[in-house]
Protein backbone atom coordinates (compact mmCIF):
# COMPACT_ATOMS: atom_id res chain seq x y z
CA UNK A 1 0.00 0.00 0.00
CA UNK A 2 3.12 2.03 0.15
CA UNK A 3 2.74 2.85 -3.51
CA UNK A 4 -0.56 3.96 -3.27
CA UNK A 5 0.22 6.28 -0.21
CA UNK A 6 2.83 7.82 -2.48
CA UNK A 7 0.32 7.86 -5.49
CA UNK A 8 -1.93 10.09 -2.95
CA UNK A 9 0.85 11.99 -1.58
CA UNK A 10 2.26 13.41 -4.70
CA UNK A 11 -0.49 14.86 -5.44
CA UNK A 12 -0.81 12.15 -8.46
CA UNK A 13 -0.80 12.69 -12.28
CA UNK A 14 -0.66 16.99 -12.60
CA UNK A 15 2.45 17.32 -10.69
CA UNK A 16 4.78 15.74 -12.37
CA UNK A 17 5.20 18.72 -14.75
CA UNK A 18 4.94 21.32 -12.15
CA UNK A 19 8.21 19.64 -10.88
CA UNK A 20 9.96 19.32 -14.10
CA UNK A 21 9.34 23.66 -14.12
CA UNK A 22 10.39 23.76 -10.78
CA UNK A 23 13.93 22.12 -11.67
CA UNK A 24 14.34 23.77 -14.90
CA UNK A 25 13.84 27.52 -13.25
CA UNK A 26 16.61 26.16 -10.20
CA UNK A 27 19.28 25.32 -13.40
CA UNK A 28 18.28 28.99 -14.95
CA UNK A 29 18.94 30.81 -11.22
CA UNK A 30 21.93 28.79 -11.10
CA UNK A 31 23.11 29.86 -14.37
CA UNK A 32 22.47 33.40 -14.13
CA UNK A 33 23.30 33.61 -10.57
CA UNK A 34 27.09 32.10 -11.73
CA UNK A 35 26.85 34.18 -15.19
CA UNK A 36 27.21 31.12 -16.32
CA UNK A 37 27.29 29.47 -20.10
CA UNK A 38 24.95 26.60 -19.16
CA UNK A 39 23.80 25.00 -16.50
CA UNK A 40 21.95 21.12 -16.21
CA UNK A 41 20.67 18.72 -13.71
CA UNK A 42 21.00 14.71 -14.14
CA UNK A 43 18.93 12.29 -12.68
CA UNK A 44 19.84 8.82 -11.15
CA UNK A 45 17.97 6.03 -13.14
CA UNK A 46 18.14 3.31 -10.56
CA UNK A 47 17.08 1.16 -13.15
CA UNK A 48 19.40 1.36 -16.12
CA UNK A 49 22.30 2.40 -13.92
CA UNK A 50 22.86 5.66 -15.72
CA UNK A 51 22.83 9.75 -15.37
CA UNK A 52 19.99 11.31 -17.70
CA UNK A 53 19.68 14.76 -18.18
CA UNK A 54 16.70 16.39 -16.35
CA UNK A 55 16.78 19.96 -17.13
CA UNK A 56 19.22 21.89 -19.23
CA UNK A 57 19.35 25.64 -19.19
CA UNK A 58 22.14 27.69 -22.12
CA UNK A 59 24.03 25.73 -24.23
CA UNK A 60 22.58 22.82 -25.13
CA UNK A 61 19.03 23.18 -23.72
CA UNK A 62 16.37 21.86 -25.88
CA UNK A 63 18.79 18.84 -27.45
CA UNK A 64 20.50 17.41 -24.72
CA UNK A 65 17.38 16.33 -21.71
CA UNK A 66 16.55 12.46 -21.83
CA UNK A 67 20.65 12.08 -23.24
CA UNK A 68 21.75 9.39 -21.10
CA UNK A 69 25.17 8.09 -20.00
CA UNK A 70 26.63 4.97 -17.74
CA UNK A 71 26.49 6.55 -13.86
CA UNK A 72 30.04 6.14 -13.07
CA UNK A 73 31.58 7.91 -16.07
CA UNK A 74 32.09 11.98 -16.75
CA UNK A 75 32.84 14.13 -14.34
CA UNK A 76 29.11 14.24 -13.34
CA UNK A 77 29.91 10.36 -12.50
CA UNK A 78 32.85 11.54 -10.38
CA UNK A 79 30.53 13.23 -8.41
CA UNK A 80 27.70 10.74 -8.30
CA UNK A 81 30.00 8.09 -7.18
CA UNK A 82 32.39 9.57 -4.72
CA UNK A 83 29.27 11.94 -3.18
CA UNK A 84 31.85 14.56 -3.70
CA UNK A 85 31.68 18.37 -5.18
CA UNK A 86 34.01 19.21 -7.44
CA UNK A 87 35.54 21.80 -9.51
CA UNK A 88 37.46 21.26 -12.82
CA UNK A 89 38.83 24.35 -14.76
CA UNK A 90 41.23 24.05 -18.41
CA UNK A 91 38.83 21.15 -18.96
CA UNK A 92 39.23 22.40 -23.27
CA UNK A 93 43.00 21.52 -22.90
CA UNK A 94 42.43 17.87 -22.90
CA UNK A 95 41.44 16.88 -26.54
CA UNK A 96 40.14 13.44 -25.42
CA UNK A 97 37.46 14.99 -22.77
CA UNK A 98 37.06 17.82 -25.54
CA UNK A 99 36.47 15.26 -28.41
CA UNK A 100 34.27 13.05 -26.03
CA UNK A 101 31.98 16.50 -24.90
CA UNK A 102 31.93 17.69 -28.20
CA UNK A 103 30.19 14.13 -29.42
CA UNK A 104 27.96 13.94 -26.67
CA UNK A 105 27.00 17.04 -25.80
CA UNK A 106 27.93 19.64 -28.66
CA UNK A 107 30.35 22.13 -27.08
CA UNK A 108 32.88 21.87 -25.06
CA UNK A 109 33.23 23.69 -21.87
CA UNK A 110 36.36 25.14 -20.19
CA UNK A 111 35.65 24.40 -16.64
CA UNK A 112 32.76 23.28 -14.33
CA UNK A 113 31.51 22.64 -10.98
CA UNK A 114 29.24 19.83 -10.36
CA UNK A 115 27.69 18.88 -6.64
CA UNK A 116 25.97 15.37 -6.04
CA UNK A 117 22.10 15.86 -5.61
CA UNK A 118 21.68 14.66 -1.98
CA UNK A 119 18.34 13.78 -0.17
CA UNK A 120 17.89 12.23 3.11
CA UNK A 121 20.14 9.06 2.46
CA UNK A 122 20.36 9.15 -1.58
CA UNK A 123 22.15 10.43 -3.98
CA UNK A 124 19.16 11.31 -7.03
CA UNK A 125 21.48 13.28 -9.19
CA UNK A 126 23.76 15.79 -9.93
CA UNK A 127 23.86 19.38 -10.91
CA UNK A 128 26.83 21.07 -13.17
CA UNK A 129 27.56 24.69 -13.82
CA UNK A 130 29.56 25.28 -17.03
CA UNK A 131 31.76 28.16 -17.69
CA UNK A 132 31.11 30.28 -15.07
CA UNK A 133 33.31 33.55 -16.11
CA UNK A 134 37.35 33.42 -15.76
CA UNK A 135 37.40 35.18 -12.49
CA UNK A 136 41.30 35.59 -10.37
CA UNK A 137 40.25 31.93 -9.10
CA UNK A 138 37.62 29.66 -7.85
CA UNK A 139 36.31 30.44 -4.18
CA UNK A 140 34.72 28.21 -1.56
CA UNK A 141 32.52 30.43 -1.34
CA UNK A 142 31.30 29.70 -4.73
CA UNK A 143 31.27 25.94 -3.99
CA UNK A 144 29.07 26.98 -0.84
CA UNK A 145 26.29 28.74 -2.90
CA UNK A 146 26.46 25.82 -5.53
CA UNK A 147 25.56 24.08 -2.43
CA UNK A 148 22.56 26.08 -1.63
CA UNK A 149 21.26 25.09 -5.12
CA UNK A 150 21.75 21.62 -4.79
CA UNK A 151 19.73 21.58 -1.67
CA UNK A 152 16.82 22.80 -3.67
CA UNK A 153 17.70 21.11 -6.65
CA UNK A 154 17.77 17.63 -4.54
CA UNK A 155 14.22 18.40 -3.02
CA UNK A 156 12.30 19.22 -6.71
CA UNK A 157 14.19 16.09 -8.24
CA UNK A 158 12.90 13.68 -5.09
CA UNK A 159 8.96 15.42 -5.78
CA UNK A 160 9.35 14.62 -9.40
CA UNK A 161 10.50 10.98 -8.64
CA UNK A 162 7.79 10.74 -6.47
CA UNK A 163 5.16 12.49 -8.99
CA UNK A 164 6.69 9.84 -11.82
CA UNK A 165 6.36 6.77 -8.90
CA UNK A 166 2.49 7.69 -8.85
CA UNK A 167 2.22 8.06 -12.49
CA UNK A 168 3.73 4.19 -12.45
CA UNK A 169 1.39 3.24 -10.21
CA UNK A 170 -1.15 4.72 -11.40
CA UNK A 171 -1.12 3.58 -15.22
CA UNK A 172 0.39 0.02 -13.53
CA UNK A 173 -0.86 -3.38 -14.42
CA UNK A 174 -3.16 -4.75 -12.16
CA UNK A 175 -4.84 -1.34 -12.32
CA UNK A 176 -6.35 -1.91 -8.53
CA UNK A 177 -4.26 1.44 -7.66
CA UNK A 178 -5.92 3.22 -10.87
CA UNK A 179 -9.46 2.34 -9.72
CA UNK A 180 -8.94 3.75 -6.19
CA UNK A 181 -7.50 7.01 -8.30
CA UNK A 182 -10.17 7.26 -10.35
CA UNK A 183 -12.71 6.34 -7.20
CA UNK A 184 -11.27 9.01 -5.22
CA UNK A 185 -11.33 11.77 -8.56
CA UNK A 186 -14.76 10.78 -9.12
CA UNK A 187 -15.87 11.31 -5.42
CA UNK A 188 -14.21 15.03 -5.75
CA UNK A 189 -15.77 15.95 -8.40
CA UNK A 190 -19.45 14.93 -6.92
CA UNK A 191 -22.09 16.88 -5.09
CA UNK A 192 -22.36 16.50 -1.81
CA UNK A 193 -25.78 14.25 -1.87
CA UNK A 194 -23.88 11.79 -4.37
CA UNK A 195 -20.89 11.81 -2.25
CA UNK A 196 -22.72 10.95 1.14
CA UNK A 197 -24.34 8.42 -0.54
CA UNK A 198 -20.82 7.11 -2.10
CA UNK A 199 -19.43 7.15 1.18
CA UNK A 200 -21.55 5.22 2.75
CA UNK A 201 -21.78 2.49 0.04
CA UNK A 202 -18.12 2.50 0.07
CA UNK A 203 -18.46 2.13 4.35
CA UNK A 204 -20.67 -1.13 3.35
CA UNK A 205 -18.15 -2.73 0.97
CA UNK A 206 -15.50 -2.14 3.26
CA UNK A 207 -17.70 -4.34 6.17
CA UNK A 208 -18.70 -7.05 3.87
CA UNK A 209 -14.95 -7.63 2.71
CA UNK A 210 -14.52 -8.26 6.78
CA UNK A 211 -17.22 -10.54 7.08
CA UNK A 212 -15.85 -14.08 6.28
CA UNK B 1 42.21 -8.87 15.20
CA UNK B 2 46.33 -8.48 15.73
CA UNK B 3 47.26 -9.96 18.96
CA UNK B 4 48.98 -8.33 21.69
CA UNK B 5 52.77 -9.32 22.17
CA UNK B 6 52.33 -11.87 24.93
CA UNK B 7 54.51 -9.63 26.87
CA UNK B 8 52.73 -6.77 27.12
CA UNK B 9 49.79 -6.76 29.35
CA UNK B 10 46.60 -5.54 27.01
CA UNK B 11 43.83 -5.44 29.37
CA UNK B 12 45.09 -4.40 32.75
CA UNK B 13 48.39 -3.73 34.34
CA UNK B 14 49.75 -4.79 37.60
CA UNK B 15 51.63 -3.14 39.84
CA UNK B 16 54.87 -1.89 38.96
CA UNK B 17 54.88 -2.76 35.43
CA UNK B 18 54.14 0.91 33.79
CA UNK B 19 57.61 0.49 32.36
CA UNK B 20 56.59 -2.71 30.66
CA UNK B 21 54.58 -0.52 28.50
CA UNK B 22 57.04 2.70 27.73
CA UNK B 23 56.35 4.13 24.64
CA UNK B 24 59.15 4.06 21.71
CA UNK B 25 58.64 7.81 21.23
CA UNK B 26 61.07 10.28 22.21
CA UNK B 27 59.06 13.22 22.60
CA UNK B 28 60.98 16.59 22.24
CA UNK B 29 60.20 19.39 24.53
CA UNK B 30 58.16 20.92 21.65
CA UNK B 31 56.77 19.34 18.84
CA UNK B 32 57.67 20.92 15.72
CA UNK B 33 57.21 20.63 11.62
CA UNK B 34 61.10 19.82 11.64
CA UNK B 35 60.57 16.67 14.05
CA UNK B 36 57.82 15.91 12.86
CA UNK B 37 58.52 15.41 9.25
CA UNK B 38 61.69 17.60 8.29
CA UNK B 39 63.48 15.79 5.78
CA UNK B 40 60.74 12.72 5.54
CA UNK B 41 59.87 11.11 1.72
CA UNK B 42 57.21 9.19 2.94
CA UNK B 43 59.78 6.05 2.62
CA UNK B 44 58.53 2.88 3.88
CA UNK B 45 55.03 3.67 4.45
CA UNK B 46 52.84 1.73 2.41
CA UNK B 47 49.20 4.12 1.12
CA UNK B 48 46.64 2.61 -0.47
CA UNK B 49 44.17 4.70 -2.61
CA UNK B 50 40.61 3.70 -2.15
CA UNK B 51 38.99 4.82 -5.17
CA UNK B 52 38.82 4.68 -9.03
CA UNK B 53 41.87 3.05 -9.73
CA UNK B 54 45.53 4.56 -10.54
CA UNK B 55 46.84 4.83 -13.91
CA UNK B 56 49.90 3.02 -14.50
CA UNK B 57 52.63 5.20 -15.18
CA UNK B 58 51.58 8.21 -14.70
CA UNK B 59 54.49 11.15 -14.60
CA UNK B 60 52.74 12.37 -11.46
CA UNK B 61 51.95 8.89 -9.88
CA UNK B 62 55.17 6.90 -10.71
CA UNK B 63 55.22 3.36 -9.44
CA UNK B 64 52.12 1.61 -8.27
CA UNK B 65 53.26 -1.20 -6.12
CA UNK B 66 49.82 -2.89 -6.06
CA UNK B 67 46.45 -2.68 -7.63
CA UNK B 68 43.28 -5.05 -6.88
CA UNK B 69 39.96 -4.19 -8.18
CA UNK B 70 36.49 -5.31 -6.08
CA UNK B 71 33.34 -6.21 -8.50
CA UNK B 72 30.09 -7.57 -8.10
CA UNK B 73 28.89 -10.72 -9.93
CA UNK B 74 25.99 -11.78 -11.25
CA UNK B 75 24.67 -13.25 -7.70
CA UNK B 76 25.41 -10.15 -5.62
CA UNK B 77 28.94 -11.50 -4.07
CA UNK B 78 31.89 -9.10 -4.44
CA UNK B 79 34.99 -10.51 -5.50
CA UNK B 80 38.49 -9.31 -5.30
CA UNK B 81 40.78 -9.56 -8.51
CA UNK B 82 44.35 -8.56 -9.73
CA UNK B 83 43.37 -4.87 -11.20
CA UNK B 84 44.90 -4.72 -14.90
CA UNK B 85 42.46 -1.93 -16.44
CA UNK B 86 43.91 1.08 -14.21
CA UNK B 87 41.73 3.84 -13.74
CA UNK B 88 38.45 4.13 -15.26
CA UNK B 89 37.63 7.94 -14.70
CA UNK B 90 40.69 9.80 -13.53
CA UNK B 91 39.61 10.51 -9.62
CA UNK B 92 42.09 7.46 -7.95
CA UNK B 93 44.83 8.59 -10.16
CA UNK B 94 44.60 12.60 -9.51
CA UNK B 95 44.78 11.46 -5.51
CA UNK B 96 47.45 9.19 -6.25
CA UNK B 97 49.41 12.08 -7.92
CA UNK B 98 49.30 14.65 -4.54
CA UNK B 99 50.58 11.78 -2.82
CA UNK B 100 53.36 11.09 -4.55
CA UNK B 101 54.28 14.63 -5.28
CA UNK B 102 54.19 15.62 -1.42
CA UNK B 103 55.71 11.91 0.33
CA UNK B 104 57.99 11.00 -3.47
CA UNK B 105 59.34 7.76 -1.55
CA UNK B 106 56.17 6.01 -0.27
CA UNK B 107 54.60 2.75 -1.47
CA UNK B 108 51.66 3.59 -3.59
CA UNK B 109 48.75 0.83 -4.01
CA UNK B 110 45.47 1.04 -5.75
CA UNK B 111 42.14 -0.78 -4.21
CA UNK B 112 39.81 0.22 -6.72
CA UNK B 113 35.93 0.75 -5.61
CA UNK B 114 34.17 3.12 -8.10
CA UNK B 115 33.84 3.05 -11.90
CA UNK B 116 31.39 -0.25 -12.17
CA UNK B 117 28.20 1.89 -11.69
CA UNK B 118 26.97 3.59 -8.90
CA UNK B 119 24.21 0.65 -8.58
CA UNK B 120 25.62 -1.50 -5.12
CA UNK B 121 28.46 0.84 -4.70
CA UNK B 122 27.98 0.96 -1.23
CA UNK B 123 28.98 -2.87 -0.34
CA UNK B 124 31.85 -2.70 -2.98
CA UNK B 125 33.06 0.22 -0.69
CA UNK B 126 32.52 -1.76 2.43
CA UNK B 127 34.33 -4.76 1.12
CA UNK B 128 37.27 -2.28 -0.50
CA UNK B 129 37.84 -0.97 3.16
CA UNK B 130 37.41 -4.14 4.93
CA UNK B 131 40.16 -5.54 2.48
CA UNK B 132 41.98 -2.03 2.91
CA UNK B 133 42.47 -2.44 6.33
CA UNK B 134 42.99 -6.10 6.77
CA UNK B 135 46.23 -5.52 4.65
CA UNK B 136 47.40 -3.04 7.19
CA UNK B 137 48.66 -0.33 5.14
CA UNK B 138 49.69 2.61 7.15
CA UNK B 139 47.56 4.90 5.53
CA UNK B 140 44.26 4.73 3.42
CA UNK B 141 43.17 7.73 1.43
CA UNK B 142 39.25 8.14 0.93
CA UNK B 143 38.03 10.69 -1.21
CA UNK B 144 34.49 9.86 -1.08
CA UNK B 145 31.89 8.77 1.14
CA UNK B 146 28.14 7.30 1.55
CA UNK B 147 25.31 8.76 2.73
CA UNK B 148 23.73 5.33 3.23
CA UNK B 149 22.42 4.79 6.85
CA UNK B 150 22.89 0.78 6.53
CA UNK B 151 26.41 0.75 5.63
CA UNK B 152 27.48 3.48 8.66
CA UNK B 153 27.22 0.81 11.59
CA UNK B 154 29.77 -1.22 9.43
CA UNK B 155 32.21 1.65 8.26
CA UNK B 156 32.46 2.78 11.94
CA UNK B 157 33.33 -1.06 13.04
CA UNK B 158 35.93 -1.10 10.27
CA UNK B 159 37.26 2.59 11.06
CA UNK B 160 37.76 1.90 14.47
CA UNK B 161 39.39 -1.71 13.44
CA UNK B 162 42.01 0.23 11.24
CA UNK B 163 42.46 2.92 14.07
CA UNK B 164 43.45 0.39 16.54
CA UNK B 165 45.35 -1.71 14.19
CA UNK B 166 47.46 1.16 13.12
CA UNK B 167 45.95 2.45 10.00
CA UNK B 168 45.32 6.12 9.53
CA UNK B 169 42.17 6.39 7.61
CA UNK B 170 42.06 9.82 5.78
CA UNK B 171 38.78 10.84 4.14
CA UNK B 172 37.15 13.89 3.18
CA UNK B 173 34.45 15.88 4.48
CA UNK B 174 30.84 17.07 2.96
CA UNK B 175 31.02 20.95 2.93
CA UNK B 176 27.38 20.63 2.53
CA UNK B 177 25.19 19.54 5.82
CA UNK B 178 24.46 15.81 4.85
CA UNK B 179 24.79 12.96 7.08
CA UNK B 180 27.95 10.84 5.03
CA UNK B 181 30.34 8.68 6.42
CA UNK B 182 32.91 7.57 7.24
CA UNK B 183 34.50 11.08 7.90
CA UNK B 184 32.16 11.89 10.30
CA UNK B 185 33.50 9.20 12.55
CA UNK B 186 36.30 10.34 15.53
CA UNK B 187 38.59 7.77 14.76
CA UNK B 188 39.30 9.01 11.26
CA UNK B 189 40.85 12.26 10.17
CA UNK B 190 38.16 14.26 8.33
CA UNK B 191 39.65 16.63 5.81
CA UNK B 192 38.06 19.75 4.18
CA UNK B 193 39.43 22.18 1.65
CA UNK B 194 41.34 25.56 2.70
CA UNK B 195 42.09 28.30 0.29
CA UNK B 196 45.62 28.65 0.45
CA UNK B 197 48.23 27.51 -2.13
CA UNK B 198 51.09 26.11 -0.25
CA UNK B 199 50.19 22.08 -0.73
CA UNK B 200 51.87 21.64 3.46
CA UNK B 201 49.63 24.36 4.99
CA UNK B 202 47.09 22.63 6.63
CA UNK B 203 45.19 23.96 9.79
CA UNK B 204 43.35 22.03 12.67
CA UNK B 205 39.54 23.17 13.36
CA UNK B 206 38.57 23.66 16.20
CA UNK B 207 34.79 23.19 15.42
CA UNK B 208 34.76 19.32 14.67
CA UNK B 209 33.40 17.36 13.04
CA UNK B 210 35.86 18.38 9.79
CA UNK B 211 39.13 18.18 12.27
CA UNK B 212 41.64 19.70 9.52
CA UNK B 213 41.96 21.46 6.56
CA UNK B 214 44.00 21.18 3.72
CA UNK B 215 44.87 22.48 0.40
CA UNK B 216 41.60 22.00 -2.21
CA UNK B 217 41.53 24.59 -4.11
CA UNK B 218 42.89 25.35 -7.43
CA UNK B 219 45.14 22.14 -7.25
CA UNK B 220 47.15 20.58 -10.39
CA UNK B 221 45.68 17.36 -10.43
CA UNK B 222 46.93 14.29 -12.51
CA UNK B 223 44.35 13.53 -15.47
CA UNK B 224 44.04 10.64 -17.51
CA UNK B 225 45.95 10.24 -20.14
CA UNK B 226 49.62 11.55 -18.73
CA UNK B 227 48.33 15.07 -18.44
CA UNK B 228 47.09 17.90 -15.31
CA UNK B 229 44.28 19.75 -14.93
CA UNK B 230 43.19 22.09 -12.08
CA UNK B 231 40.71 20.92 -9.77
CA UNK B 232 39.02 22.41 -6.64
CA UNK B 233 37.42 19.74 -4.16
CA UNK B 234 37.83 17.98 -1.07
CA UNK B 235 38.47 14.71 -2.80
CA UNK B 236 42.12 16.73 -3.44
CA UNK B 237 42.74 18.17 -0.19
CA UNK B 238 42.36 14.64 1.33
CA UNK B 239 45.40 13.39 -0.47
CA UNK B 240 47.51 16.49 0.69
CA UNK B 241 46.61 14.96 4.57
CA UNK B 242 47.36 11.69 3.60
CA UNK B 243 50.77 12.55 2.19
CA UNK B 244 51.27 14.86 5.37
CA UNK B 245 50.66 11.37 7.79
CA UNK B 246 52.80 9.51 5.26
CA UNK B 247 55.41 11.83 6.13
CA UNK B 248 55.28 11.69 9.73
CA UNK B 249 54.99 7.89 10.14
CA UNK B 250 58.18 7.59 7.68
CA UNK B 251 60.14 9.60 10.18
CA UNK B 252 58.09 8.18 13.26
CA UNK B 253 56.63 4.88 12.01
CA UNK B 254 56.28 4.07 15.67
CA UNK B 255 53.29 6.31 16.25
CA UNK B 256 49.66 4.99 16.74
CA UNK B 257 46.99 7.22 14.85
CA UNK B 258 46.13 9.04 18.19
CA UNK B 259 49.48 10.09 18.66
CA UNK B 260 49.84 10.84 14.52
CA UNK B 261 46.51 13.04 15.32
CA UNK B 262 48.46 14.98 17.76
CA UNK B 263 51.15 15.51 15.79
CA UNK B 264 49.40 17.00 13.15
CA UNK B 265 47.64 19.25 15.81
CA UNK B 266 51.03 20.31 17.10
CA UNK B 267 52.03 21.26 13.72
CA UNK B 268 48.50 22.92 12.22
CA UNK B 269 49.60 26.27 10.92
CA UNK B 270 46.81 28.06 13.47
CA UNK B 271 49.05 25.84 16.35
CA UNK B 272 52.48 25.31 16.09
CA UNK B 273 53.15 24.57 13.04
CA UNK B 274 52.69 27.88 10.88
CA UNK B 275 56.14 29.62 12.93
Amino acid sequence: MSDLRAAVAAGALGSEEGYRELLQSIVEVARAIFGARASSVFLFDEESDELVFEAVSGEGAGDLIGQRFPSSTGIAGWVLVTRQPLVVEELDKDPRFAREAAESTGFVPKGLMAVPLLHEDRALGVLEVLDRPQKAAFSLAEMELLGLFANEAAIALDLLLKARTARAVLEGEGGEAAAFARFASRLDDADEEKREAALQLLDALGKLLRER
Amino acid sequence: MTEEPADLPAWSLPAGAGERISIGVDWPERVTRDWAFGGATGKGVRVCILDSGIEAGHPRVGEVEGAVAFNRDDEDEIDVVDDTEGDLCGHGTACAGIVRQLAPECELFSARVLGAGFKGSGPVLLAGLRWAVDQDFDVINMSLSTTKRQFAELLHELADKAYFRNTVLVASAHNMPVESYPWRFSSVISVGSHEEPDPMTFFYNPSPPVEFFARGVGVEIAWLGGGTILSTGNSFATPHMSAICALVLSKHPELTPFQLKNVLYLTANNVGGGA
